[in-house]
């Protein structure tokens, strides 16, 4: 039987057992959960530094090449990206909360390779470590953008080559994790509990899985690439030695494009997790939802040519691909529509992690349908490499991975913790946000659609007043980051003790106690029945 | 101990017993992202090639075809070896498996020092990446030779990788870790040389008989 609420006998898995203590006892154990720990504290200090660099270059497009040099602002924009990108939101929700939950949530004491899972953990510190290396050794910091284009990447005398072999290292740790990942969900769900009773965010750390192990490599060979044309001037990208860069950008694209599926489908995951919970009802469409997320993960991986709409391919090739980009918007619909249906009629509870799962909703949906239109050709030529993709992709990447690791930090916070935070301040915290999002990046789309391009650090007159109301956006939301994280970093020693359910969930998380013991379960769970049990309708 | 929690969890039977298929299914995974990583260099070499049948085909002359094949024949037994060794410490014979393992590790080196000669060959006349005979050559044979470079040099990683982790597995034998009952460690070591060897036999007419 489940443990009853206030009947611990164990002590909680951050209670070191073994012969090694403190940081040791941390950095080599194996225990999902501790790595999972980890990662997030990791995640969330290089997305504070990501942050700021953001900061920064509003701060700059405030009153150009007052405070920032032009050189300087193109390696501000590079390693916001690269950090945002790869030390952040890639790795983001599988690395922390699929670590910590995908083994509780099927019902498991732990990964299917609890070794391989810290060598994960260990390449992407090693690799995470080695760009930010290259902000301060060998030449200038990168400048490229985080895309790497060549040939400028190739000739630039900034430090490519570290910054891309740090992501090359933890491009391992991450097909390390989807492999691990995958292994797990087929080898380990508890007695009974078959695929369609898996909860919703498994299935999408599945899918997310399997993008990591099919597009990681290519990413992988395509950096060991350029490290060799940078070291040996192997000329694959180089007109002048029968190279062709345009294939740089389709490798490339092949892997980022499916990227974007790795950040967003496992954050799906979360809300298919919270709007049940929250609702008091049963995930509407469950199996849609679930084979939506394979959906996904399959067509993901064929549109990566939009990106390159401009680039240089036939109008065969660019019509395949808008219309794949249109396919793929299907799957995503689906879930959006699900997720209203399970609100629809149910009992709404609007707590902070609602809020923020419902946030995601409506930022989710205007960063994808703005992405239908540029997904089509004809808008495509006039807002590309303008502010719109910048605000699109803000849109999705952050008001929908960032804000899904937000709901997901809330909702599990007295799982992982053991505490409750303040629902006041993280209310409030929301609010400063969400409001502060909207004018940060909305004031983006008008600019991109007028036509101010991305990656100047400046602008003509008559994009100055979206500027500033963007810039001023920019300290709105930075405000309001800091209101959350105060609260949670507060409640972490301050908060009240978390009971073992707090929110009424019915996955098997909540029937293990907050903080969970080292072995998760004490007697292996059975499942008999689907994963949202809220009764009849 | 940290390390006594490799078990699998309580769905599956027994503690501490080794779950083979689930290993053997990591390594499936992991080969499916290796064959993707050489994936990347294979399409590059199919696109260039479209681009440049003259140039490659002149190109591919320079290579020993000698040399490629004797090379093909020394991988192909090494895997056959491989393949023994597996099979007979299945039987319990710890020795001979030893004996076989170490047989793998001699003809992957031999197949090493080969690929050294002809590389060494090449580099002596500066046909290498950036050097000034390459350089001299047409677009499409300068792809060649960086293609040449790059895969054979990525294979032959991986044929070092190999061979580092069959000396570790000769130990685990020699050990008692590996054995007649749990021996998915060297089934899947086996399997990764499997995989390096079929790169080869594709390398190997790509570079070597489109003349």
């Amino acid at each position: 039987m489940p443990d009853q609420p206030g009947t611990r006998t164990e002590p909680p898995y951050w209670a070191d057992e073994g012969r090694r203590r403190g940081l040791a006892a941390w950095m080599m154990s194996t225990d999902h959960k501790r790595i999972g720990v980890m990662y997030l504290a990791a995640l969330l200090s290089f997305f504070s530094v990501g942050v700021l660099l953001g900061f920064l270059m509003r701060l700059n497009l405030l009153s150009p090449g007052a405070v920032i040099k032009a050189q300087t602002y193109n390696e501000l924009f590079t390693m916001h990206g690269l950090i945002q990108i790869f030390l952040f939101i890639i790795p983001g929700v599988p690395v922390a909360f699929g670590n910590f939950f995908l083994p509780i949530l099927i019902g498991a004491r732990d990964m299917a390779f609890p070794r391989i899972n810290r060598l994960s953990w260990w390449l992407y510190v090693a690799g995470a470590l080695i760009v930010l290396l290259s902000l301060v050794i060998e030449g200038r910091p990168p400048d490229t953008g985080w895309t790497f284009y060549a040939p400028y990447s190739i000739r630039t005398p900034a430090s490519i080559s570290l910054a891309v072999f740090g992501v090359f290292v933890m491009g391992f740790s991450s097909i390390l994790t989807g492999l691990n990942f995958v292994t797990t969900i087929h080898r380990l769900r508890a007695p009974g509990m078959g695929w369609f009773r898996m909860p919703a965010f498994c299935w999408t750390l599945y899918a997310t899985g399997w993008v990591q192990m099919l597009a990681t490599p290519i990413l992988a060979i395509t950096l060991a690439l350029i490290i060799l044309s940078r070291v040996f001037g192997i000329g694959f990208f180089d007109p002048a030695r029968g190279g062709d860069p345009i294939l740089f950008e389709h490798l490339f694209w092949t892997y980022s494009h499916p990227a974007v599926y790795i950040m967003v489908l496992p954050a799906m995951g979360i809300i298919s997790e919270v709007v049940p919970v929250f609702s008091r009802k049963s995930l509407y469409g469950y199996a849609a939802v679930a084979i939506s997320a394979l959906g996904i993960a399959s067509i993901g991986y064929l549109v990566w040519g939009h990106h390159m709409f401009t680039s240089g391919m036939s109008d065969t090739a660019r019509v395949v691909f808008s219309f794949l980009t249109f396919l793929v918007a299907v799957p995503s619909g689906v879930k959006v529509f699900n997720w209203v249906a399970t609100l629809y009629k149910g009992s709404v509870k609007l707590d902070a992690p609602l809020i923020f799962a419902l946030s995601f909703i409506f930022l989710f949906s205007i960063g994808g349908l703005t992405g239908l239109i540029i997904g089509s050709l004809a808008p495509n030529l006039h807002v590309h490499g303008t502010y719109f993709i910048v605000a699109h992709f803000h849109y999705v990447m952050f008001g929908g991975a960032g804000f899904a690791i937000l709901t997901a930090l809330h909702y599990w916070f007295p799982k992982m913790f053991g505490r409750m935070y303040s629902e006041r301040r993280a209310k409030l915290g929301w609010l400063f946000l969400f409001v502060g999002f909207q004018f940060l990046y909305f004031s983006m789309f008008i600019l991109g659609y007028k036509g101010m391009p991305r990656r100047y650090f400046d602008y003509p007159p008559e994009f100055r007043t979206l500027n500033i109301v963007s810039t001023i956006g920019s300290w709105i939301l930075v405000t309001g980051l800091v209101i959350i994280f105060a609260n949670l970093i507060r409640s972490l020693r301050k908060g009240p003790r978390a009971p073992r359910d707090p929110w009424g969930g019915k996955t098997l998380e909540w029937r293990i106690p907050s903080p969970p013991a080292a072995e998760n379960f004490r007697t292996a769970p059975v499942i008999s029945d689907t994963p949202y049990d809220y009764g009849p309708e | 101990m940290d390390e006594a929690r490799t078990a699998p969890g309580p769905g599956e039977a027994g503690e501490g017993r080794i779950d083979a298929l689930g290993k053997r299914t990591g390594m499936w995974f992991f080969l499916f992202t290796e064959l993707l990583f050489f994936g990347g260099l294979f399409l590059l070499y199919s696109i260039y090639r479209y681009k440049f049948p003259a140039d490659f085909h002149q190109a591919a002359a320079d290579e020993s075809l000698v040399l490629g094949s004797v090379n093909t024949a020394i991988l192909l037994t090494s895997s056959l070896a491989m393949a023994l060794a597996i099979a007979a410490v299945r039987r319990g014979e710890v020795r001979r498996s030893i004996g076989l393992q170490r047989t793998t590790i001699a003809l992957g080196s031999v197949f090493l020092v080969i690929k050294g000669l002809e590389w060494g060959a090449k580099i002596a006349r500066g046909l290498y990446p950036n050097g000034p005979a390459l350089l001299s050559l047409k677009n499409g044979e300068i792809i060649f030779f960086g293609l040449y470079f790059t895969m054979t040099g990525l294979h032959a990683l991986h044929v070092l990788i190999g061979i580092a982790v069959i000396a570790f597995m000769i130990r685990f034998t020699r050990r008692g870790v590996v054995g007649p009952d749990r021996y998915a460690r060297l089934e899947n070591t086996g399997l990764y040389w499997h995989f390096v060897d079929i790169v080869w036999i594709y390398l190997f007419p790509l570079f070597y008989l489109i003349t």
